[in-house]
Formats: structure tokens, sequence, C-alpha cells
């Protein structure tokens, strides 16, 4: 990345370390929620055969920043998860800055609609 | 089993799902739903969720490496994007009014006959050279990926028949929840003529994003149980890292055996949980 010059291999470059960057902070903590998870809970016997869906405070963004959410092992972990769903959503708005760089409008614009049925799939949910 | 020894047993499991989901382009939700459903006896719908964190999980873990080494297309990425995202919506307007079940029966003879198709090693598998195609000149979709004899260029054909085609792997991806990444590699193999390893790492790309468009609903939903998400994602992401590693080096005929294999077991998922109207 010697070069200051916006061309595809540095969009590239810089997608790669904002994707890594994404997945191993979210996995230090699911991973950190895991461990307190599993020292607290890691004898009682698992239960998944019927579907009682989750708690409130695991099912939305306000939720898991809670003190409720903060404390818990299953959380903290939510909490990370969240944020890897966010790592390919702020790899698309990368992708409009990169090409907006290089003054390459036509995939700026085409990122701009991928971006835009994202933030409207996700707020309508 | 307790919850220490059920993590485990999970994690391991992700791992395999995570190396095949990178190695196919078409993430680790082909075998962590089965395996968490009949194998686990884990609820059909905490399945689901835990197959959504791993499928962003191999997307992004594997992608990483795919897009920094320049085995992915990013420009035929983010325009095909535009295709899949909005078939992801018209998939879920139309979910509550089509019978999702025969879909995927339908939908799994059809990936049956293309694992059959896709054992055979095509004249584009390093690249389709010859008189450039002036819509892919347009959109500037011709690119290079890397080889073991140095940097290989490679043009793109049938642009107008892989955007269609990925308009209906949005769409079933929104209907039947999984099974686009079949149809992304498909279309880029067999529509386009992309080299075989630029199909799968392009798919296996833009997987994660047509995963998070489905995210926030799964997540409102209660769908997504961290417990067991939490094995599945760390499995999954170290498994993906892995499967990078291995393509790169890979031949060609293997990659294309290891995906007819793995999309014969998905033709044999969805026709079963069509036939036992599981969707």
């Amino acid at each position: 990345m010697k070069n200051r010059i916006w061309n595809d291999r540095r969009i590239e470059e810089l997608i790669g370390y904002l994707l890594i960057t994404g997945v191993l902070l979210s996995a230090f903590i699911v991973l950190t929620g895991g461990v307190i998870y599993l020292v607290r809970h890691g004898s009682e016997t698992p239960d998944y055969h019927t579907f009682r869906g989750e708690p409130e405070y695991l099912r939305n963004v306000r939720g898991l920043f809670s003190m409720e959410s903060l404390h818990h092992g299953r959380g903290l972990i939510q909490l990370g998860l969240v944020l890897l769903v966010f790592t390919p959503i702020a790899r698309v708005a990368f992708a409009m800055v990169g090409f907006s760089m290089e003054r390459d409008w036509m995939y700026a614009s085409i990122s701009v609609v991928v971006l835009a049925v994202l933030v409207l799939s996700f707020t309508s949910a | 089993m307790n919850i220490l020894e059920f993590a485990l047993a999970v994690g391991i499991v992700s791992f395999a799902a995570g190396m095949l989901g990178a190695l196919t382009g078409l993430g680790g939700g082909v075998v962590v739903v089965p395996v968490l459903a009949l194998g686990f006896g884990v609820d059909l719908h905490y399945a689901i969720g835990a197959s959504l964190v791993s499928v962003i999980a191999t997307s992004s873990g594997a992608a990483a490496a795919y897009v920094r080494e320049g085995y992915s297309n990013i420009r035929v990425g983010m325009f095909l994007e535009i295709a899949t995202s909005t078939g992801a919506i018209l998939g879920a307007f139309l979910a509550t009014r089509v019978p999702t079940a025969s879909i995927a029966i339908v939908f799994g003879i059809v990936l049956l006959y293309s694992a059959y198709q896709s054992l055979s090693p095509q004249k584009h598998d390093e690249g389709e050279a010859g008189p450039p195609d002036p819509l892919a000149q347009r959109l500037k979709l011709d690119a290079t990926y890397p080889t073991p004899e140095g940097p290989h260029s490679y043009g793109v054909r049938g642009v107008p028949l892989g955007f269609g085609l990925m308009i209906g792997a949005g769409t079933l991806s929104g209907l039947l929840g999984i099974g686009s990444g079949a149809l992304k590699v498909l279309a880029m193999d067999r529509a386009m003529h992309l080299p075989f390893k630029v199909s799968t790492t392009t798919s296996n790309f833009m997987i994660g994003v047509t995963a998070a468009a489905s995210a926030g609903i799964y997540l409102s939903r209660g769908y997504v149980d961290p417990g067991l998400s939490m094995p599945v994602m760390l499995g999954v992401l170290a498994g993906s890292l892995v499967g990078a590693r291995i393509l790169m080096r890979a031949g060609v005929r293997v990659l294309r055996l290891v995906f007819s294999v793995v999309i014969v077991v998905m033709a044999v998922e969805m026709i079963y949980n069509g036939l036992t109207g599981k969707l």
C-alpha cells in the first residue's frame, strides 16, 4: 500500500482487512461470552428440542447493550454475532467509499443501491 | 451430554462445515442445518438461525483471504448483488403466496442435474479467452486471477443471463432460506464462463451480504440462540480459514468433485424437506 492511488488492488486489500478485522473482533467477543457461558452453565443439559424463541433482550440491538445483557455470557455472545452480521454490510459501505475515491461512479452507484436494499431489509425487520 | 460436551461436538462439526463451505462457495448451512436438526435433535428454527450465522462467518472469514489474493471478482460480486438482493425482497414477498414445498422439490431436482453437469471440466475453467464481450467490457467485469503460473486474465460472458439467474438465486434464498450459493456458483460458472475458482470465491464473497439481508428478521424472531450459535460461529470461522488455504492450492478437478457432492447432499435435503413439508 505504498502508493496512495486508489485502484481495485487497493480496494481489495482494504476490504480483505476490513472483513478479517470484523470476523476476528466478533469471534473474540463470542469467545469471551462463550467462556463465561460455559463456566456458568457448562454442566447443565442443553435443550434445543422445542422452539421457544429468545428473550426480548437478545432480539434487538438496544437490548444487547443493556446491563442485563452485558452481565450474561449469552448477551455477550449475541453482541458478537450482531457485529458479525454487520461485517458484510460494512464491506458494502466501504466498497461505496472505495469506488468513489477511484472515481468509478458506476460502481459507487451500484454499491449505494446494494447498501440501500440491505438497510431497507434490516430496518423493516 | 452436558452443554460443554454439546458445544464441543457442535464446534467440531461446524469446523468441517466451514471448510466445505469455503471450498465450494456454498457457505456452511448445507452441513449445519441437517446435522443440528437430525443429529443433535435441535429444533429447525434454531438450526436455521445458526445456519445463517455460519454462512456469514464462512463468507467473511474466507472472503478476507480470497479478496486480498485477488480470486474473488469484486465488480462481478457487487454488480450481481443488485440482482440477488432485489430477488431476496421478491422472495420474501412471494413466500406467503406460493407453495414453497413444491418449489423446494423442483429446485432439488434442478440441483441434482446441475451436480451431474458440474462434474465435467469446462473449457473456461482456467479463464475464458477469445474476443471480449461488449457488455462485460462496459461494466468492467473482465479481470485476472492468480494461478501457479502467475496472474491469468479472463473474460466474462452472458451478463444478462447471469444477472437473471441471480435474481432467481435471490428469490429462492428469500423463499427457502437456503440454497442461494449453489445457484450463484452455477450462474457464474455456466452462464458467465468465469474460471471455476473465481465462481466459487465470488459466490463466497456474495453470500454474506445475502445472509445479512435476512439476519435482521431471524434475529428479531428469536431464531438466533447464543448458546448454540457460539460453537457454530467459532467452528465455522476456523474451518473457513483452513478451507480458504486449501482452495488456493487445490486443482479445479478436485474442487468440482467436492462441489458436486455437496450439491447432491443439498438437493436431497431440499427434496426431503419439500416432501416432509418442513419448509
